[in-house]
């Protein structure tokens, strides 16, 4: 894939790869060992049948592609795009042993891109069965549920508290990563099957828990919304941000583009960015691109960084500015931040998850200043407890997340869930896997009846 | 697509009373409650406290001050919105509690009528006061006085009902003996702080609706953050409703003032706007 320049990237928002044409993805096709038992396919989460999407493109039939990752994924565009393929199909293909592997999630991208400038086609839609199924949230889980339901013929009303659909890959997830317009329109298609869409509906709220019920099933896929923030002082003076919700300023509000559009934010001159995986390097960008010098502050060391590689060389590219072993301990101002100080941090024995735990560093010398007038933390998120608390029977565990049994069910009949409400943040491709399975499972349970 | 305004009225002063069409919030809303609206594609989303509901119309109050209330005070009747969002927020607290006290405070009065009405159905003897700078700024006292069994209306001039202060007849009645069980204050910040200072001393059960910055309003974005007791909450999803006496009301405050300037910046690029093509602003 063809990538921008750094210094270039981040005087826009648009997106940073710019895919790989149709004469280098045929190339890449014919890479493909075509394996007999390709592993590739096991690192799916959705189980796309990889090889065969492949051979496809050799052959030229880009629409044949289409349709064979379409079984399995209905939002290929997005998940060519955010996927961390390393970790998955790509690594496990057995050309990755000695050389590279075939470039999968470009490949994935460029069928899907090709398929959507050529019109889109809609799967196979089985004969209606009457049955109803309310899904909650309209990000990857709830989407991939609502289409997967569909499929089977069921009537299926979606429910989305924002204004707009699309959960994470619209709030979160940055343009210049995954355009908009892309998510609007594989979200489009799901309508087009038939999947009726409710916005400014809170579930729980709007639409009450005796409400979601009167459906034959309920599919909750409600995310994990729920900002962490550090605990220490100093976070609420003006100025400090989630994530959650500087993302959502910009990419849901169009805040980038004040006054232009309404909502505000504080686009920042020096700009502290807490924490170290994808949703950090998102605000890093977003911050760059706004215009301000901006320190990443990960506690751990460069290698631990939880984030994707890529979205790591992207933000080094763009001249976001690493702090590692670091740790803020307080945030300084009042009522505007103007600083943030922290501990340096040295890594001592391995911790549960078998990573190497960072410690504060003793003594005066250990400790620093930036002088920064924005901080951005971005430490992880929990599930959302909106709904689910509302539940009465509804099981959950230490970290707030739904409980669930292998078919996607939780404690409660008829309710299942998947997506990060189940198995607290993950990826988007994990959250569609786990949805889909939700779905198979309420497809047998409405057929059994 | 929208949500329709079935009738827009400038009920006081630069305040307006909207009646918009919206029976998915109207189903379930409770005193208390809030919704979010946008007007249109590039607006912003700003909460809104329920004033009232009747059928499928729910109704929100508002002052013209920054751009999005200022924009909004020009749609009538027939208008659109492009979304409303609700209802949102934990209900007020509700119960037969005996002797109750709703108090408003400028464009907070318009909190009480739906609250009022709730507590009056819950078999509370409740007693409404009411306070605005002047009587140009008053607003549903009438209708308030249908759901009160005493309705105490205040101005800080003087120019109509008591010359003074909502807080100056709490205190009135607490020293007077008077027994009272609870007490809802909602009004601007500093308002709600003075007043909620008065119900310390009789150690009175005092619930503040509290008002910061909100983005989504669904606990997702954190900007609403408040200290309660020491313990920082959600306002969006954890109240709006607050025990009075455990709130951090400078933070409060200081939070609320996040984008004055920007406020200021895009209130006067509308007004600019609205001059040069003569104030009829629609999209």
């Amino acid at each position: 894939m063809t990538k921008r320049a750094g210094d270039e990237r981040i005087a826009d928002f648009n997106e940073v790869n710019e895919g790989i044409s149709e004469q280098n993805a045929v190339l890449e096709a014919l890479r493909c060992m075509d394996c007999v038992r390709p592993q590739c396919t096991k690192g799916c989460p959705v189980n796309i049948d990889i090889s065969a999407f492949i051979r496809a493109i050799a052959e030229e039939d880009f629409k044949g592609a289409a349709a064979i990752i379409k079984k399995d994924n209905m939002l290929p565009a997005i998940c060519g795009r955010v996927c961390p393929q390393e970790n998955q199909c790509e690594g496990l293909c057995v050309l990755g042993k000695k050389e590279k592997p075939v470039r999968i999630g470009a490949l994935e991208r460029f069928v899907a891109d090709r398929e959507r400038e050529a019109g889109m086609t809609l799967p196979e839609i089985m004969s209606p069965t009457g049955k109803r199924v309310a899904v909650v949230g309209s990000g990857p889980a709830g989407i991939t549920a609502a289409a997967e339901l569909a499929r089977y013929g069921h009537s299926v009303t979606v429910f989305e508290s924002l204004h707009e659909a699309g959960g994470v890959l619209t709030y979160g997830i940055p343009e210049f990563r995954l355009p908009k317009e892309i998510v609007k329109a594989e979200i489009e298609q799901i309508l087009d099957m038939g999947v009726e869409l409710k916005l400014n509906h809170i579930a729980g709220r709007t639409v009450s828990v005796e409400e979601l019920l009167e459906f034959d099933a309920v599919f909750l896929g409600t995310g994990a919304g729920l900002p962490s923030f550090m605990g220490i002082e100093g976070e609420n003076l003006s100025g400090v941000y989630s994530a959650n919700e500087f993302l959502t300023r910009v990419n849901l509000m169009h805040a980038n583009a004040f006054p232009e559009y309404d909502t505000p934010v504080m686009k920042g001159s020096r700009v502290a960015v807490v924490g170290g995986g994808n949703v950090a390097m998102d605000s890093a960008r977003v911050s760059r691109r706004m215009g301000a010098e901006v320190y990443l502050i990960y506690r751990r060391r460069e290698e631990d960084l939880p984030a994707r590689e890529e979205e790591v060389h992207n933000a080094i590219e763009e001249g976001v500015e690493f702090i590692c072993c670091a740790n803020p301990v307080k945030i300084l101002g009042g009522p505007a931040v103007t600083g943030i100080e922290c501990v340096r941090m040295e890594m001592c024995d391995l911790d549960e998850s078998g990573r190497p735990c960072p410690v504060p560093m003793k003594g005066d010398e250990a400790v620093f200043t930036l002088d920064v007038d924005v901080v951005i933390e971005a430490i992880g998120q929990s599930p959302n407890p909106l709904l689910v608390s509302l539940i009465e029977g509804l099981e959950r565990g230490r970290r707030g997340n739904v409980i669930v049994d292998e078919h996607g069910l939780t404690s409660v009949d008829r309710i299942y869930a998947g997506g990060d409400i189940a198995t607290g943040a993950a990826t988007v491709i994990e959250a569609m896997g786990t949805a889909r399975k939700a779905a198979v499972s309420i497809n047998e349970m409405l057929m059994k009846k | 697509m929208g949500y329709k305004i079935e009738k827009a009225t400038e009920i006081a002063d630069n305040i307006f009373e909207f009646w918009i069409n919206a029976p998915h919030i109207t189903k379930n809303a409770r005193a208390g409650q809030f919704v979010v609206i946008r007007i249109n594609d590039s607006g912003e989303r700003i909460p809104l406290t329920i004033s009232e509901t009747d059928g499928s119309l729910v109704r929100i109050v508002f002052m013209a001050v920054g751009k999005t209330t200022t924009y909004l005070s020009t749609l009538k009747s027939g208008d659109e919105i492009r979304d409303i969002a609700g209802p949102l927020g934990h209900p007020s607290e509700m119960g037969n509690f005996g002797n109750c006290v709703v108090i408003g405070g400028g464009v907070g009065i318009a909190c009480l009528p739906i609250l009022a009405r709730e507590l009056k159905a819950a078999g509370n003897n409740v007693t409404g006061i009411i306070g605005a700078r002047n009587e140009s700024l008053l607003l549903l006292k009438d209708e308030l006085a249908t759901h009160c069994d005493e309705l105490v209306v205040c101005t800080d001039d003087g120019s109509y009902g008591f010359h003074g202060f909502p807080a100056d007849i709490l205190k009135k009645k607490l020293s007077d003996g008077e027994k009272i069980d609870c007490v809802w204050i909602i009004g601007p910040g500093i308002m709600m702080k003075i007043t909620s200072m008065a119900t310390i001393p009789y150690k009175v059960k005092t619930y503040v609706s509290l008002n910061p910055i909100m983005v989504d309003g669904t606990g997702m974005c954190g900007s609403c953050r408040v200290t309660i007791g020491g313990e920082t909450k959600f306002a969006c999803v954890d109240g709006p409703e607050f025990d009075a006496h455990l709130v951090d009301w400078d933070e409060l405050m200081s939070r609320q003032r996040t984008y004055t300037a920007q406020e200021k910046e895009s209130l006067k690029l509308f007004q600019d706007h609205q001059c040069s093509c003569g104030g009829d602003h629609h999209d």
